[in-house]
C-alpha cells in the first residue's frame, strides 16, 4: 500500500486503472453471493464489521467473483450477525454469530473451497 | 444498543431502502454547539397515524418480530441528549428523519465510522442513489454515489472489494479534512 491517501476522484479513477476491468469477466450466474443481515439487530450486533472484514478478506485474496448482498432482518435477532454464503447451483448456508475471525475462515474453506464451516453454522446446538 | 451515530446513520437509511426509496440523503451537520443528522428518502411514505406510532418500539411493519427499534432508539438517544427528533411523511412522497444532539450531551456517542456505514449502503443497493454532505463549521463535503460509480466505469463499481474500500478511503480522507 502506498501513504499518498485517495482524496478524489481522480485518485479513485488512477486506482480503478490499477485494479483492471475484473468485475465484468465472470457473469451474475457463476458468481458466489455472500449475503449478510443489515437489520437493526444485525447492526447491533456487528453486522458492518464483517462487511468491512469481507471486502478485506476478498481484497487480499484477489477474489473477484464473488457478489457481496445485504438482507433486512429475517427475525432470527438473537443469532446475528448472520451471513450467508451461496454457491453457484449449491443451497444457501446460514451462518450465525459471526465474528470478523469466522469471516477469514468462511471464504477460506467455503467460499474459496466448497467446505461448509461446520461449527458456525446456523442452527448448530453447539 | 447501536454503538455510535454512524451505526444509527446506517440503520435509519435501511428504512429508506425498505420503503423502496431510489433516492437517499444524508446529512451531518457537526457546526456549534449541536449536531444535527437527517436522512430524506423517495420512497413510499407513511400516514400520519403511522408516523406516530413508529416511534412506539412495539411498532412494526415486519411479521418476522413484534418490535420495530430503530426509530425508537435514535429518538431516545437525542432527547437523551438534549436534542430534538423528528420524524415527517407524506404517502407516496417519501419520509424525512432529523435528529439533533448537544454535543456537550456526556450522553453524547462519537460519530464513528462513517465511511464504512456509506460503503456498506453503496454496495448492499447499487440501485438507489445515494447523497452524503458533511458539513462543519463553514467547510463541506459531499458525495453521491451515482456520480463515484460514473468515475469508476460503470453500475457494478462497488462490487469490485479493492474499489470498494477505495472509496471508503475517499469518504474517510475527505471527512477528516473537515476536523483538521
Amino acid at each position: 500500500m502506498t501513504d499518498k491517501k485517495i482524496r478524489s476522484l481522480d485518485d479513485l479513477r488512477k486506482l480503478k486503472e490499477r485494479t483492471g476491468d475484473l468485475t465484468s469477466a465472470r457473469s451474475e450466474d457463476d458468481k458466489v453471493k455472500i449475503i449478510i443481515g443489515m437489520g437493526t439487530c444485525g447492526i447491533a450486533a456487528g453486522a458492518r464489521e464483517i462487511m468491512n472484514a469481507v471486502l478485506k478478506e476478498l481484497e487480499t485474496r484477489k477474489l473477484h467473483n464473488v457478489a457481496v448482498e445485504t438482507t433486512g432482518c429475517i427475525g432470527m435477532c438473537q443469532n446475528e450477525p448472520l451471513l450467508d454464503v451461496i454457491r453457484p447451483g449449491e443451497p444457501r448456508i446460514t451462518y450465525c454469530l459471526v465474528t470478523p475471525a469466522d469471516v477469514t475462515r468462511i471464504v477460506s474453506e467455503h467460499v474459496v473451497n466448497g467446505r461448509i464451516v461446520q461449527d458456525k453454522l446456523f442452527g448448530r446446538a453447539d | 444498543m447501536l454503538e455510535d451515530l454512524s451505526h444509527h446513520i446506517l440503520d435509519i437509511a435501511e428504512n429508506g431502502v425498505n420503503a423502496g426509496a431510489d433516492e437517499i440523503s444524508i446529512e451531518i451537520d457537526d457546526s456549534g454547539d449541536r449536531l444535527l443528522f437527517s436522512v430524506s428518502d423517495n420512497g413510499r411514505g407513511m400516514t400520519e397515524e403511522t408516523v406516530k406510532a413508529v416511534v412506539n418500539p412495539f411498532y412494526t411493519t415486519r411479521t418476522e418480530r413484534r418490535v420495530g427499534l430503530g426509530l425508537p432508539f435514535l429518538k431516545q438517544l437525542s432527547e437523551l441528549c438534549g436534542g430534538d427528533f423528528s420524524v415527517s411523511s407524506e404517502p407516496g412522497r417519501g419520509t424525512h428523519v432529523t435528529a439533533s444532539f448537544l454535543k456537550t450531551s456526556i450522553d453524547l456517542p462519537p460519530l464513528g465510522d462513517v465511511p464504512s456505514t456509506l460503503m456498506t449502503l453503496f454496495i448492499g443497493n447499487p440501485g438507489i442513489s445515494w447523497k452524503y454532505t458533511h458539513s462543519r463549521n463553514g467547510k463541506d463535503f459531499s458525495v453521491d454515489s451515482k456520480e463515484l460509480s460514473e468515475a469508476l466505469g460503470g453500475e457494478n463499481a462497488f462490487l469490485e472489494p479493492a474499489l470498494a474500500l477505495g472509496v471508503k478511503e475517499y469518504i474517510e480522507t475527505n471527512i477528516d479534512e473537515l476536523y483538521e
